[in-house]
């Protein structure tokens, strides 16, 4: 056992993450106040760029692993660790202005953030539970420590206090699983506990019960995670009470992290068992996309209907894995990326609509804006009508492919009730657009109305158009996409087949 | 010799205690911490017991890992509680309801 044998080289986007973000760290401490938080933003953006090529150049190179097997580096991983680094950094980009408002632009929050990122990266690629646990941890921790930045904000703070406890909760309940799981199988490797599981599978040697009561607590503690029913209830509090430049960060890269450990434990280490997991995943899927879709409908706030969207978004998701078999697991990769996409998209339009005192985050906040901004308006319509699933998008067809894998695998009544629910979900989406195009604006612009009250300049008030940029190019992608559509499914699929367990 | 099942006995009640001290407690954010620090603890038992009767030291190991996050989970519990009281004058479980839907 020597220092090479450790082959680093597999971990080197992670590594140089970390240190990255020490440095920054560091960085962030000389200067005046404003220049530094400038400074630490702009290079957080670099360290993340340079994260996801570290990532992409070797992305067709044979699985390897690192740290005695504690790590792989397969091509999902990599997959997985290029589309977190970028959402994360385009939740960086629109978020900006808003921090800055709000007094939260420092150059702590973009180091909690690489360092939420680090772990996130950490969970892509683990294979031993304490990597897992580990990664897990430290993106937690983190986005705790990001949601009460916004300190002198009540809603802020409870917010993140109440995330904090289910989070922890969900964590003992995931470390129970896993203690219970190694004492079954005498490993804490998950190819070890797969293989394990898999000789005692097929000679009964097992108790079944008892390694059925580790499932349990395995898959609640990643419902809890995923967000999804009946353990959402942190998902709408923390959305709507986060800052929105949170939010926005919490709705994309965490979500794809949730579902790279998914595939580890559930499908790397638990293969051996798809009859105690498939029932209850089914069982989950169906209860969040049918309580996010129906609740969403009641909602107020956009935040809040957006975090129930994404308790549905999160369930279909699951349909994909609980389906068992390998267009399953792609098409939920598939989905869980697309989701990704529309989701930051969503949080984005809402940052560029805030303006000092003024959040943006009520349904009637949205009447009239086509008149008022056209191009946000466009940009939501785009979104809005991919979240509900419609044909010339690309939600469409992540849908498609989820129902798709759902019928293959025999389970034609899940796949019946997916659509029917989708149907019911589409209609608060549509409300959105109604709310959008059809309504009128009311009397004065609340932007404008909220904006008289404060001393900002103009000039300060202004997103920048860099933001409105790469906001525009994130959402058209959803449609731009649609060409390279089989190329997109093609990836995932081959990228699923190389899974390495 | 005591067997591996008193241990285990023991950590599921620890865990079952500390997951209805988060339920049941309505009064103070304090007790919700120290539950959650009761559930590491026992999923620590739990760790150590298997570790010891299945003469494998990674679960040993792990348990220094879990002790190491708890110190930074309780870290970061009490800095988001100290926000919260300085926001909100109160560190009462049933007041922290402005977020509601």
């Amino acid at each position: 056992m020597n220092f090479a044998s450790l082959n680093a080289a597999a971990a080197r986007a992670e590594i140089f993450l970390a240190v990255a973000a020490c440095a920054i760290l560091l960085l962030g401490v000389y200067g005046d106040q404003a220049r530094r938080a400038a400074r630490c933003y702009g290079l957080s953006l670099v360290a993340l760029v340079i994260a996801a090529l570290l990532n992409g150049l070797d992305f067709s190179a044979a699985n390897g692993s690192a740290f005695n097997h504690m790590f792989i580096a397969d091509p999902m991983a990599k997959l997985l660790k290029i589309a977190i680094c970028v959402l994360s950094a385009a939740a960086f980009v629109y978020g900006r202005q808003y921090n800055r408002h709000r007094g939260i632009f420092e150059s702590e929050y973009y180091v909690l953030g690489l360092f939420a990122v680090t772990g996130m990266l950490v969970m892509a690629s683990a294979n031993h539970l304490l990597t897992l646990y580990l990664g897990l941890e430290l993106m937690s921790l983190c986005l705790y420590a990001m949601i009460a930045y916004y300190r002198d904000d009540r809603l802020a703070t409870e917010a993140a206090m109440k995330y904090f406890v289910l989070g922890a909760l969900a964590s003992s309940m995931l470390l129970y699983g896993m203690s219970l799981l190694y004492g079954f199988t005498g490993s804490l490797q998950l190819s070890v506990i797969s293989s394990v599981l898999t000789a005692d599978a097929a000679t009964a040697a097992q108790p079944q019960a008892a390694i059925a009561l580790a499932v349990v607590f395995i898959v609640v503690a990643l419902a809890f995670k995923l967000g999804v029913a009946p353990f959402h209830m942190w998902v709408p509090d923390v959305y709507h009470g986060a800052p929105t430049s949170t939010t926005a960060f919490l709705s994309a890269a965490p979500k794809i992290a949730a579902f790279a450990i998914t595939m580890r434990l559930i499908v790397g280490g638990l293969n051996a068992l798809p009859d105690i997991w498939q029932q209850m995943l089914i069982l989950l899927a169906l209860l969040s996309v049918a309580i996010g879709n129906i609740i969403a409908i009641a909602q107020r706030n956009l935040k809040r209907m957006l975090a129930y969207s994404t308790v549905a978004h999160m369930g279909f998701f699951l349909f994909g894995i609980a389906s068992g078999n390998a267009p399953g697991y792609s098409a939920a990769l598939f989905y869980v990326l697309i989701y990704a996409l529309m989701g930051l998209g969503a949080f984005g339009v809402i940052l560029m609509l805030a303006r000092p005192e003024y959040e943006a985050d009520q349904l009637a906040d949205l009447k009239g804006l086509s008149k008022r901004n056209p191009w946000l308006a466009f940009l939501l319509l785009l979104l809005m009508l991919s979240m509900a699933g419609l044909p010339p998008t690309v939600g469409f067809f992540a849908k498609l492919a989820v129902i798709h894998a759902l019928v293959q695998s025999g389970l034609l009544w899940v796949a019946v009730l997916a659509v029917l629910l989708a149907v019911i979900g589409a209609f608060y989406y549509l409300r959105v657009i109604k709310l959008v195009y059809f309504d009128q604006p009311p009397s004065a612009d609340p932007a404008t109305a909220a904006q008289t009250t404060t001393t900002i300049t103009e000039g300060d008030i202004a997103v920048s158009p860099a933001a409105i940029l790469l906001l525009s190019c994130n959402v058209l992608a959803i449609i731009a996409l649609l060409p390279w559509i089989h190329y997109l499914i093609a990836i995932c699929n081959e990228v699923i087949r190389r899974f390495a367990v | 010799m005591i067997p591996l099942s008193h241990y285990l006995t023991l950590g599921a009640i620890l865990f079952a205690l500390s997951v209805v001290g988060i339920f049941l407690n309505r009064k103070n954010v304090v007790i919700l911490l120290m539950s959650i620090e009761l559930l590491l603890l026992a999923v620590n038992l739990n760790f150590i017991a298997f570790s010891h009767f299945l003469q494998d030291p990674a679960g040993q190991i792990f348990v220094f890992f879990i002790l190491t996050v708890a110190a930074a989970e309780s870290a970061i519990g009490l800095a988001i509680l100290i926000v919260l009281f300085r926001s909100r004058r109160t560190i009462n479980v049933e007041e922290l309801d402005s977020l509601k839907g």
